[in-house]
């Protein structure tokens, strides 16, 4: 708790003197700072990994804004895992290009699941998560919108929070004889940052990124050893995660203050009428 | 803050780093004897009569084995260790029971020789029967020791009819020995019972069946799946959850592995200090055929047996593994005489509801995967909205609206004391 306090106060006096930096220099700047928002390096662009995993253990690691491709074979089921920070709303996108319509035998069903950090189910707001092709199409496309990312919640909820997302590919439904046949699949990840009307409070002192101590014991053999690294490498945003102290309610709450402040100038004002009437004489 | 977060970013940089350099240092070590951490590789190939059909573009199915198998040779990965065995490759006769013990080891695993490793698949002549469920074993024996990732690649154009070793229940038992074996199965021929037998052995155990048309997507797979043994993964420690809390194992931080019978429970123990939180998330595999409908249920309970928070989910069709999670952070406590308040000791209670038809065999259980982390507790909220701090067209309206009447009314408060000192 010392230490939490501690971040705390600290997220509370950062973020003030952010709030008033952002006042003075008239806003705006402050959210270029702003960490959530997803970046695309022009040289990064669509340059994923051309694999993918059998097992949420072997889940290929996968950044977003990335298009990761894999080959695979009917019946697989194909793992990426992507971060995801507090405030973005994530949408995860998937393509299957099927193997030819002749040597198929019948509609097969894909779908694409996404797991939160905990191997909890997530919900898709939208988006066609199942969905089926028919025997002749060619391609197959699914995607899954994701709640908002909140940068908190009780243990009780299932709400998605900041830290790795796993996407599972598969097919669930095909005819018997189409197993094994060769697939490509293609899976790509953006998300929109939704902005301060989704910053809650309280954090969590470290993403939900799973094994993160195993990671340490695989490394060192000691998993008691309190020096570990807090991550597996790949599973961190490439701008790293949000600190927490930035949102965008600072603006609108030092600004409402600035604002009453001066309406109760302005109404003072309205009360004094216009200055000292002229018809009375100077030191009266 | 933010330097501590960047601290913590370049110790990990560091430490990949550190692990990538590991990675590439073992293959220039490659004289001296293999690091126990370098993943084994076996491709297990049937060469028994009917590799001999001319079905696979226009070429024999050994001639388009030995193909990819050259391909693959040449692009195995340097810390891979290989090794090949056959089935079916020496006995031509028709007694079935030598048939049926008819394989080989034809290059040990280990470092790997190329030339001498194509020499051998070169002799290679279609002959025999096919074993695949001694061939298997075979295999697995092979890839004993160290504590690396396995995994066998069988690349097969017939059905096992020795019996009555069912090759699948093989693959289940070798599985259940938590040696991490993965077996990936290629089946050369479209046949309906090759694609059963091949998909069982695959689910069984965590792998992946291909039915191969082509030489090229032969050789393609292959090296794809030799490629992913090499892939560096974390080894789960293997641990047996008890029936009942009060002698579960107790689970410090990590990965581990267990196996869950159908309709039964599994308990282990994690002690949680106050301040600290508990992420405990577990995944069931379903490597055999099951029901339709299934469910898992992770329970975090206190040793009286009070549920504290649950993970639960629940599933229908097709799948590889359900799985769930729960967070449990325990409350800062303030030290008593100076001392550490003691850690609390969570039970947690792992259920499924599977089910299976009764053909099915319910032993070995199916593999389960718990990862337990512990954590610093989270910064908890004191409100609803970030440091409870407005937002939005109201707040400002409320705001402007306060200060006008607070300034108002300062105004006449101020005339009218003015006017009263007047007036006295």
């Amino acid at each position: 708790m010392r230490t939490t306090r501690r971040n705390r106060l600290g997220r509370v006096c950062a973020g003030v003197l952010l709030a008033g930096t952002a006042l003075l220099t008239s806003a705006g700047a402050a959210l270029a700072d702003d960490p959530s928002a997803s970046a695309s390096p022009a040289d990064d662009e669509g340059a994923g990994p051309t694999e993918a995993g059998t097992t949420f253990r072997t889940a290929t690691p996968v950044q977003q804004e990335q298009t990761a491709t894999a080959e695979a074979s009917t019946g697989d089921y194909l793992y990426w895992v992507f971060p995801a920070d507090a405030g973005e709303r994530a949408t995860v996108r998937a393509k299957v290009t099927l193997p030819e319509s002749a040597t198929r035998h019948g509609a097969s069903t894909w779908q694409v699941d996404v797991y939160d950090g905990l191997r909890r189910r997530q919900a898709c707001m939208y988006g066609h998560q199942t969905r089926k092709a028919a025997p002749d199409a060619n391609t197959v496309e699914l995607s899954c919108v994701l709640r908002t990312v909140r940068a908190w919640s009780e243990p009780w909820a299932n709400d998605p929070l900041p830290g790795s997302y796993y996407v599972r590919l598969t097919v669930v439904d095909l005819a018997e004889e189409d197993l094994g046949l060769p697939v490509r699949a293609e899976a790509r990840v953006t998300s929109v940052d939704k902005g301060g009307s989704h910053d809650v409070d309280g954090t969590l002192s470290e993403p939900l990124v799973p094994g993160a101590s195993s990671v340490a014991q695989a490394v060192s053999g000691d998993s008691g050893d309190d020096e570990r690294p807090k991550a597996a490498p790949g599973s961190e945003p490439e701008d790293g995660w949000t600190s927490g102290w930035w949102t965008d309610r600072w603006l609108w709450t030092v600004g409402g203050g600035v604002l009453a402040a001066l309406a109760a100038v302005f109404g003072y004002n309205l009360t004094r009428g216009r200055g000292r009437p002229s018809h009375v004489p100077p030191g009266f | 803050m933010i330097i501590r977060k960047r601290l913590t970013a370049g110790v990990c940089v560091l430490l990949a780093t550190l692990a990538a350099g590991l990675g590439t240092a073992l293959p220039a070590a490659a004289d001296e004897p293999p690091s126990a951490l370098s993943p084994k590789v076996e491709l297990v190939l049937d060469v028994s009569g009917s590799m001999r059909t001319r079905d696979i573009d226009g070429q024999s199915r050994m001639s388009a084995a030995k193909q990819a198998f050259n391909d693959v040779l040449d692009a195995v990965p340097e810390e891979v260790q290989l090794g090949i065995r056959t089935l079916g490759a020496n006995y031509p006769g028709d007694d079935r029971k030598v048939g049926c013990k008819d394989t080989k080891q034809l290059y040990p695993v280990g470092p790997l020789d190329r030339t001498e490793a194509k020499t051998a698949v070169a002799t290679l002549a279609p002959t025999g029967w096919t074993p695949i469920g001694p061939a298997l074993l075979g295999a697995a024996d092979d890839l004993d020791g160290g504590d690396a990732t396995r995994r066998i690649v069988l690349i097969t154009d017939g059905e096992d009819t020795c019996g009555p070793l069912d090759p699948c229940e093989v693959a289940r038992d070798i599985a259940a020995r938590g040696i991490h074996l993965v077996i990936d199965t290629l089946g050369l021929v479209p046949n309906a019972k090759i694609r059963q037998q091949l998909t069982c052995i695959a689910e069984a155990t965590g792998g992946t069946y291909t039915a191969v048309q082509h030489a090229d997507e032969l050789s393609g797979r292959v090296k794809q799946l030799v490629d992913r043994a090499a892939e560096p993964t974390i080894t789960p420690v293997a641990t047996e959850g008890a029936g009942s809390c009060s002698s579960a194992p107790e689970l410090k931080a990590g990965l581990y592995t267990d196996r869950q019978e159908i309709g039964k429970h599994r308990w282990y123990r994690v002690d949680v200090r106050p301040g600290q939180e508990l992420r405990a998330s577990v995944s069931v595999s379903a490597d055999r055929a099951v029901d339709n409908d299934y469910g898992v249920l992770l329970r975090a309970v206190t040793t009286h047996g009070r549920e504290i928070v649950r993970g639960s989910e629940s599933g229908t069709g097709r799948t590889d593994a359900i799985s769930a999670g729960l967070r449990y952070p325990k409350p800062e406590l303030d030290d008593v005489d100076g001392e550490e308040p003691p850690a609390e000791t969570v039970c947690l209670d792992l259920g499924n509801s599977f089910s299976a038809p009764a053909s099915v065999k319910t032993t070995p259980g199916m593999p389960v995967e718990l990862t337990i982390d512990l954590v610093d507790g989270p910064d908890d909220a004191s409100d609803v909205a970030a440091f409870g701090l407005g937002r939005g067209w109201w707040l400002l309206g409320a705001l402007v609206l306060t200060g006008l009447v607070a300034g108002l009314l300062t105004g006449w408060i101020s005339r009218w004391r003015i006017a009263v000192w007047r007036t006295n």
